[in-house]
């Protein structure tokens, strides 16, 4: 797949670029599927927000395991300017609608890396947050999730309702099988938008102007360390 | 198929089917991605090949994804895919490990394929399931030691129990994919049966379904094969082993019949697996061929390797719409597609083979590395033009089959002129075709009402190569038939010329189709097919036209016979005649 920045540079190319869940995201799915198969959990339901391919994403959850999809739906302009804070406004209002005792979601998407709406969901809904979990266990009426840090592994307890953000090691997704995937098509899907949530998605930021990378100059080969210094001294890269 | 008659039968050509409802594409586009994902990120190839097996954890994934039972009906375990969507599916298994293709063809293509087509209600609610969702691996078992091409002279025998309520098999198979794995085999035996004609008892081939848990079924090593290493091929012994009568499939004396439609109906699939290791490789090649400098150029810049990429991706393009074509056809409900089934098989082995010998040429050094993964596809595709239906055997059949349908229609020629008066529509129609056949002008059957004007006008001569080549293959069918009689069955130099020209015949009309629809749905690449579309029925007309003079040529008859007296030489003398030219 080639990166194109649009002739407008108000972003880069998607048409036809295929939507697939974000890596985090999958094993977020796959541990709430353990937990319900541990019989922690009594309910899955997954929410995607974004345009109609969204409900691709929702249907390999579905497939996965999880019981039911909530699809919000956010197209066009909207989309290319959601952020996380839309998504934390959309997740907290949810959970409170939906009686959620834990979300699980990845700590952050594979394209813009912003690793803010697990935080943000927790603080909206003044949850406890237990981000960059690694392992998971209910004890005693708690979760205690189990982080890497520098120099070895934390352990922090959270009391339920919680928010989770689930990381690499955290577990390895599995695969949904096609028979699943047929019976997934069965599974409840709701359709519901921003605004019946009565979150506000208008943006929050402009796009001004996207680049494409300079493109790397052309190098040269020099026949000794002499001719090295001359042209870094040409270059004013050494006095 | 009409076209030994000299006619085309243009429903079933045009316009290339498409079958799917909304629904399926749906369906079929989920499954996609899950199915290529698993053989990227899990099935290793390499590893598969040289473990001689399909690793254990890969198989027991091919189960939990369901791709053993694509065909089996939802409601007893499986996806219920049409033959459409099986292609689709098919095509990404053979992209990526063809040793893992004949596992599980050998499974469901052709190993079980019996009882869904021919099974009873109750057959199927009872063995379906378990190679399903039971995991329980199936075989075919037909080919024995002594029965190979010729299918009908097995010799494993099934004799009805004392009691009536048992067949006691005994006998031996050789070559059987899955056989050291298999739980259930549709095992061929011949069985005593009356002729109610001559009121004598005759053996006539019967298929069972036999479960290894019967007792008295055995199965030999592993064999040591060539290629499809991973796909396990063993020798399997029945000895008295007991079947209840109900475990008869399609019906005691009606093996044979079970058997060709078994292969008739996998044959597709086998086209469809084949254009995806196609793909694949010619991928691979491609990578190669762009980024690859020698002589200062990148070599993609010389027309060497042009041509190359361009003769396989037309093959490619060729076989895959041989592939949809047939499955489409069948999926609409035809049940005549034996012949372009035969073709298709015939067609991908040899292209797919091409297609990889080139690609390793491409790659040079590089591609007789094992390293590459080029190797191991050709010598897994070396099995593709001997098992299910040697090409020969097919190429005869194609001719045959072809020959027999243009005599029948020439016989009812015949009894309508013993009545004139009441045929004479008839004679009118046939005499009015032959008339404008012998000028060499005529419109029927023109393909131009079919196809885009773009391959019909500016390409004008792809549709004309087409539309001669079946003009002149029907006057050709007709004239080997008068010279030859009954006899051209003997004549098999003929008969392989008439059936290439068939396939090329067939495959030029196949093409043209899917080029329309490209054309006419306005898809991307559709300029792109209708280049590889003129450029194929252009050197495909060109074929046809030199096969079929040949049989009009006495030099080239006479060739035959050389190469005849040739072969007695070399077969009398137990190797070749003639010493180097030392002499010593």
């Amino acid at each position: 797949m080639i990166i194109r920045v649009k002739p407008d540079k108000t972003g880069v190319v998607t048409d036809g670029v295929k939507h697939s869940m974000n890596p985090f995201d999958e094993i977020a799915v796959e541990e709430a599927v353990r937990l319900k198969e541990k019989k922690i959990a009594q309910e899955i339901v997954a929410v995607s927000c974004g345009p109609a391919q969204s409900q691709e994403t929702l249907r390999t959850a579905l497939a996965m395991g999880v019981d039911r999809g909530i699809h919000v739906e956010i197209s066009g302009t909207e989309y290319d300017t959601l952020q996380p804070i839309h998504v934390s406004k959309i997740l907290a209002k949810l959970a409170e609608d939906e009686k959620a005792d834990i979300i699980i979601v990845g700590k952050q998407a594979i394209d813009d890396d912003a690793n803010q709406t697990a935080q943000m969901t927790a603080a909206l809904l003044d949850w406890p947050q237990g981000t960059f979990a690694s392992k998971i266990e209910k004890l005693n009426g708690e979760l205690h999730v189990i982080r890497e840090i520098d120099g070895g592994l934390e352990t922090i307890k959270v009391k339920l309702p919680a928010v989770v953000s689930a990381d690499l090691r955290l577990n390895e997704p599995r695969y949904a099988t096609l028979p699943n995937i047929m019976k997934a098509k069965k599974k409840p899907l709701k359709k519901v938008s921003p605004k019946d949530l009565g979150v506000d998605t208008t943006a929050r930021i402009e796009v001004l102007s996207v680049e494409d990378p300079p493109t790397r100059q052309a190098g040269v080969i020099l026949a000794d360390v002499d001719q090295l210094i001359i042209k870094l001294k040409e270059g004013g890269h050494v006095q | 198929m009409n076209l030994f008659r000299g006619v085309v039968e243009t429903a079933q050509v045009f316009p290339f089917p498409q079958v799917l409802n909304e629904e399926q594409k749906d369906n079929l586009k989920m499954l996609i991605d899950p199915t290529a994902r698993f053989f990227e990120e899990v099935n290793d190839p390499a590893k598969n090949d040289a473990l001689e097996a399909v690793e254990p954890q890969s198989l027991e994934g091919l189960w939990e994804l369901g791709a053993f039972g694509l065909q089996v009906p939802q409601d007893l375990g499986g996806l219920g895919l049409s033959n459409t969507q099986y292609s689709r599916l098919v095509e990404i298994v053979g992209s990526h490990d063809l040793g893992v293709g004949i596992t599980l063809g050998a499974h469901q293509s052709i190993g079980f394929k019996g009882i869904l087509l021919f099974g009873t209600p109750e057959q199927k609610a009872k063995y379906l399931p378990r190679v399903t969702t039971g995991k329980e691996m199936a075989a075919f078992c037909l080919t024995e030691p002594s029965s190979g091409s010729d299918a009908g002279s097995i010799r494993s025998r099934a004799i009805l129990s004392p009691d009536g309520k048992h067949y006691i098999l005994n006998g031996s198979k050789i070559w059987i994919s899955n056989g050291g794995l298999a739980e259930i085999m549709t095992v061929f035996a011949q069985t005593p049966v009356l002729d109610e004609k001559t009121g004598m008892e005759r053996d006539k081939v019967t298929a069972f379904i036999v479960e290894r848990s019967f007792g008295g079924v055995t199965s030999g090593p592993p064999e040591k094969k060539m290629g499809i290493k991973a796909s396990n091929t063993a020798e399997v012994y029945y000895e008295d082993v007991k079947i209840p009568i109900e475990n008869v499939l399609g019906g005691v004396g009606q093996g044979f019949k079970v058997a060709m439609n078994i292969l008739n109906n996998g044959r597709f699939g086998m086209a469809a697996c084949l254009a995806g290791t196609m793909r694949a490789v010619t991928k691979k090649a491609v990578d190669h061929a762009t980024t690859r400098l020698q002589f200062g150029r990148r070599i993609d810049s010389f027309g060497t390797i042009q041509e190359k990429l361009a003769r396989m991706s037309t093959l490619q393009y060729v076989t895959e719409s041989l592939a949809y074509m047939i499955s489409g056809n069948m999926d609409s409900g035809s049940t005549d597609f034996h012949l372009e089934a035969a073709i298709s098989k015939v067609f991908a082995s040899e292209a797919a083979w091409t297609v990889t010998d080139e690609a390793i040429q491409i790659l040079g050094g590089m591609g007789f590395m094992k390293e590459c993964g080029l190797e191991r596809v050709m010598r897994d595709l070396r099995i593709f033009r001997i098992f299910e239906g040697t090409n020969d055997i097919l190429r005869l059949f194609v001719a045959l089959t072809g020959i027999q349908f243009a005599g029948a229609h020439l016989r009812e020629l015949q009894k309508a002129f013993k009545n004139p008066a009441a045929n004479l529509g008839l004679i009118f129609e046939e005499a009015t075709k032959r008339a404008i056949r012998s000028v060499g002008l005529g419109s029927p059957p023109s393909l131009a009402d079919y196809v885009h004007p773009n391959l019909s006008s500016s390409a004008a001569l792809a549709a004309k190569a087409c539309y001669q080549s079946i003009q002149s293959f029907g006057q050709a069918v007709e004239g080997t038939l008068i010279k030859y009689g009954r006899g051209v069955v003997e004549e098999q130099f003929v008969l392989n010329r008439l059936a290439s020209a068939a396939i090329d015949t067939y495959t030029m009309i196949v093409v043209l189709s899917r080029a329309t629809l490209a054309l006419q749905s306005g898809l991307p690449s559709a300029h792109h097919q209708e280049l590889m579309t003129k450029v194929w029925c252009s050197e495909a007309a060109e074929r046809v036209a030199q096969n079929l003079g040949s049989l009009r040529s006495d030099r080239t008859l006479e060739n035959f016979s050389t190469l005849s007296a040739i072969a007695k030489h070399v077969c009398e003398n137990g190797g070749l005649v003639h010493i180097n030219p030392l002499n010593f």
